[in-house]
């Protein structure tokens, strides 16, 4: 399919950007932020190891072309397929057309060659030392859970943390309270002639349980159903013709809008997207990753536009384990890499800029001779979003070891 | 030879002893192997004993697997489940005739569910265009679209896990499975499916672990998923980034990596990146012969990398071919970081989350002197102090599965495995043969132990327990007489699914519920608890999330 840029951003409803506006919520972003207990945080993990120099192409590196013959993405202007311009060295892939009013609005930064201090090519090892937040080792509980419980007393909502998704992710893990659902329609006791008496019995059940981890998580259970259900949010439209995508991240952003629009506390919410292990047939301007590259940036384009005003108090940020070889292999894909991008978009990101020391992709910089080195560590990227976002300011226990202040990326505008 | 037919004569008796309840005389069941296994001496009671058993060995107690333990000891059972051939299962296997596609060849299901991209072009139509394929989908019966396999599939895994006397095995299988995870969600994985759990997996969960390794390694299901089959000797230009326009040759070191880090040595094993390439240039030309046509495995040696390699330190002379890979997983499969890390897995899934150091020890080192024989390795486990310790009682937190299935069991039931049992199982967060990652379902409590989990398992119970699972259907009522007061049913019906009486709180507690539900009846006295509530609420409890 031809990617027309103007299509997009109509079918977006996302015309007015087009047409040079700025959104209200970057105007307001300045005013709303002396509010810090209010600002949301939307996490979402891009599993599998996604491909950063796709996703964000450095067109204006010679190598990348001869690099990834039939998997580069082509320089802007180059007709249909072609990169995106976002500065002279770096495109956005056309796939994430979407975001382009974003950032040329400033609500977008990127990061690149952004990755582990210690990295692994594992996919289980290094998600489960991304999202516990400690490069090289195990943490026992997640990057996000550990943010909550520095500030453990501001905020006591069922809601204050939720995963959109089956299962807790790893960055959840803890001894903060953080409930986990596949979606909000699904959210709900069915107790039928039981009812009320038959929620209060379980709930008995579960506070007197004897497996710790069964009890609290009754216990949050129990009092998300019924702050749920109080808020009547299920089915609740979205807002100014937001076009979420119908898909499963689409759905899931579409919920954590109504959560947020149902004040309800939320503060932390979490959420994975799969499918970015390209071994084979990855794909340029269109096909496998495209397809996942526009499931992603038209959900969030479709998340900021739903929420609005709302949006000068969320920011996004979106991670991935690793990125890809910097070759294509033989079977037009790419395998297990070293750094990635890392996007941050809402309001008070100072964006429009693609952030992150670039060394180029000649041999002698890669790491190990096949990967892009990494240039900026992803704790740098995460605790400016905690402390300067979300105003949360012991940042020690949460990422030890780690000082940010001493290269600051200043994401945010003070 | 003999004993079967020995064991074919009593299993006809003890099938029609089974088939009707009021007639259930004693019948001594004789060990054929005349030693049985011997186990530690441990406190607990019976009851206790066969809880245990059935919680890890198999999905759960069931009233029928129950009494079988009572009648021949803990140790004969065990014994019995780890000699699956001595068990007839016919009833499952008549079942199981319902579902034509378990027993077809990949090729045979490519030719009964074509692919709908096949299906259009035969129908005129354009696959890639949204509205065509519409049409198309409406114009095809359900049942011959390609999802039938993995329906038909998940049914079968239903059926055995909830019926199957041969419960150990299937736990197995699915311990397997899930180690040497494909996910039907890749591409053309979905037709090889069906052929990968029946000949790769199951014929070798009780054989040594370098067949079910090689019978893995050699699957089009593997081959596909983890992208092998499209692996080759690099080409001289392509090492310099520049593949020839439409070639489609080189190396894809996706299997080679998880080879390692997944099946065998574990990512702490002891490899190396330069390893993984290695193992990588082995296999290549193990591939799969017209993938989307036939889907069997084939040698191709033109792909395959002549050059000599070096493994983890072993050298390999150049001019091999197929049995560079075959090298690779002798290698491997008596390496003793593989034994390690298959004890450590094994023990997870059957005695605690937190494996004890002693026990890891012991069984890695019968991994080792056994030739990774199986049956050995289970048998170390199911004896050791470890398995019997009251450490390890109820420790365990039950999985998506184990929950869903061990409530039918529970109650007596049977299904047939259809979509609404299996959605249950999805909402509970691990939907059957759709884990994506090559890493399978995660082995611990803590992935899977959350509020929206929580809710959909809690919901699972009561809708069971009331008989609203199209398709599965238990027998509540068998464990309460009319003429009990509501305390005595509580008693009964929480032995029944608990496996104990209730604590005289939570009798109070189930009781009042149960109460406010069941309302009043003609005279204004209070009916007696309704049994299905009742069940409902127990299989919802946290006592019954454990295992």
């Amino acid at each position: 399919m031809k990617v027309d840029r103007r299509f997009f951003l109509k079918s977006s409803g996302l015309a007015m950007l087009g047409l040079g506006f700025a959104p209200g919520f970057l105007s307001r972003a300045v005013a709303a932020r002396t509010a810090a207990n209010k600002k949301i945080l939307l996490a979402i993990f891009q599993r599998g190891g996604a491909d950063g120099l796709s996703m964000v192409p450095p067109v204006g590196d010679p190598e990348y072309y001869a690099l990834r013959p039939t998997l580069a993405i082509a320089r802007p202007g180059a007709g249909d397929g072609a990169a995106l311009k976002l500065d002279d060295t770096f495109g956005l892939h056309p796939a994430l057309s979407s975001l382009t009013p974003f950032y040329e609005a400033g609500a977008l930064a990127i990061i690149h060659a952004v990755g582990s201090p210690k990295p692994t090519r594992s996919h289980f090892d290094a998600q489960d030392f991304m999202e516990g937040g400690i490069p090289g080792a195990l943490a026992p509980d997640g990057w996000l859970n550990r943010a909550l419980q520095a500030e453990a007393a501001r905020n006591s909502s069922a809601f204050r943390a939720v995963a959109l998704q089956s299962n807790l992710p790893r960055s959840l893990f803890g001894s903060a309270p953080a409930v986990a659902m596949g979606s909000v329609a699904e959210f709900k006791l069915r107790t039928g002639r039981l009812s009320e008496a038959g929620t209060r019995s379980f709930e008995a059940l579960y506070a007197s349980a004897v497996d710790v981890a069964l009890r609290n998580t009754g216990n949050e259970t129990f009092e998300a159903l019924r702050l749920l259900e109080k808020s009547k949010l299920d089915g609740m439209p979205e807002e100014h013709g937001a076009n979420y995508p119908n898909s499963p991240l689409g759905r899931r952003l579409k919920d954590v809008a109504r959560l947020i629009r149902a004040d309800i506390g939320l503060e932390v919410a979490a959420t994975d997207c799969g499918g970015w292990d390209t071994h084979v047939g990855q794909g340029a301007a269109q096909g496998q990753l495209a397809e996942r590259l526009k499931e992603l940036g038209d959900s969030l384009a479709a998340f900021a536009v739903d929420l609005g005003d709302r949006m000068a108090d969320v920011c996004v940020v979106t991670m991935t384990e690793f990125g890809r070889t910097v070759r294509e292999n033989g079977n037009r894909g790419t395998d297990h890499g070293t750094a990635s991008v890392m996007m941050v978009l809402g309001g008070g990101v100072r964006g429009r800029r693609v952030i992150g020391q670039w060394r180029g992709l000649r041999e002698p910089n890669l790491f190990e001779g096949r990967d892009l080195a990494m240039a900026t560590d992803f704790r740098a990227v995460l605790s400016e979003v905690l402390g300067s976002h979300l105003g949360i300011s012991r940042l020690g226990p949460v990422f030890p070891d780690f000082d940010g202040a001493k290269a600051p990326l200043r994401l945010f505008s003070a | 030879m003999m004993y079967r037919t020995f064991w074919f004569l009593t299993s006809a008796l003890l099938a029609a002893t089974f088939g009707c309840a009021s007639n259930r005389a004693p019948l001594p069941v004789p060990s054929p192997t005349g030693a049985s296994i011997a186990l530690p001496a441990v406190k607990w009671t019976e009851q206790q004993q066969a809880n245990h058993v059935l919680n890890r060995l198999a999905y759960g107690p069931s009233p029928d697997d129950l009494e079988l333990i009572q009648r021949m000891g803990v140790a004969a059972w065990i014994d019995r489940q780890l000699h699956p051939d001595w068990i007839p299962d016919d009833a499952v296997t008549l079942k199981l005739r319902a579902l034509p596609t378990l027993t077809l060849s990949t090729a045979e299901l490519y030719a009964r569910f074509p692919p709908i991209q096949v299906q259009a072009r035969l129908a005129g139509l354009n696959p890639a265009n949204s509205d065509d394929r519409e049409t198309l989908l409406q114009a095809i019966p359900k049942e011959d679209l390609p999802r039938q396999i993995p329906i038909e599939l998940v049914a079968a895994k239903l059926i055995r896990a909830v019926e199957s006397k041969r419960q150990l095995e299937e736990v197995l299988v699915d311990f397997w499975f899930n180690h040497f995870n494909v996910s039907v969600d890749k591409g053309q994985v979905k037709w090889m499916v069906t052929s990968y759990e029946r000949d790769a997996i199951r014929p070798h969960v009780f054989g040594t672990f370098r067949e079910l390794l090689g019978a893995t390694a050699h699957h089009p299901a593997m081959l596909f998923y983890l992208d092998n089959w499209q692996s080759s000797r690099e080409l001289p230009d392509a090492k310099q980034g520049r593949a020839r326009p439409g070639a489609r040759m080189g190396l894809n070191e996706n299997y080679a990596r998880e080879l390692l880090e997944l099946h065998t040595m574990g990512v702490n094993g002891g490899y190396t990146q330069k390893d993984v390439r290695e193992v990588a240039r082995c296999f290549t030309g193990w591939t799969i012969d017209m993938p989307r046509y036939i889907g069997d495995f084939v040698y191709r040696d033109r792909m395959h990398d002549k050059n000599s390699k070096i493994v983890l330190g072993t050298f390999i002379a150049p001019g091999g071919g197929q049995d560079d890979g075959e090298r690779i997983l002798d290698h491997l499969a008596a390496h003793p970081s593989t034994a390690r890390f298959i004890a450590t897995k094994l023990i997870r899934k059957f005695v605690s989350d937190e494996p004890p150091v002693s026990l890891v020890d012991k069984v890695a080192r019968v991994f080792l002197d056994t030739g990774g024989h199986l049956p050995s390795v289970y048998a170390a486990i199911f004896t050791s102090p470890e398995f019997w310790s009251d450490r390890a009682y109820a420790a365990k937190t039950k999985t998506p599965l184990e929950y869903a299935v061990s409530a039918v069991r529970a109650l007596g039931g049977t299904t047939s495995g259809e979509a609404p049992f299996a959605g249950a199982i999805d909402r509970m967060g691990e939907p059957l043969y759709r884990s994506q990652p090559p890493t399978g379902f995660p082995e611990s409590a803590e992935a899977w132990v959350n509020a929206g989990a929580l809710v959909s398992r809690i919901n699972f119970g009561l809708a069971l327990a009331a008989n609203r699972v199209p398709g599965t259907k238990v027998d509540v009522l068998r464990y309460v007489k009319p003429a009990q007061s509501s305390d005595e049913r509580v008693k009964a019906l929480a032995t029944a699914i608990l496996g104990r009486a209730p604590e005289e709180s939570t009798r109070k507690k189930l009781g009042e519920a149960v109460a406010s539900a069941s309302g009043e009846g003609a005279h204004g006295q209070q009916r007696p608890a309704d049994p299905m509530i009742l069940a409902g609420l127990l299989l919802g409890s946290p006592e019954f999330q454990k295992q």
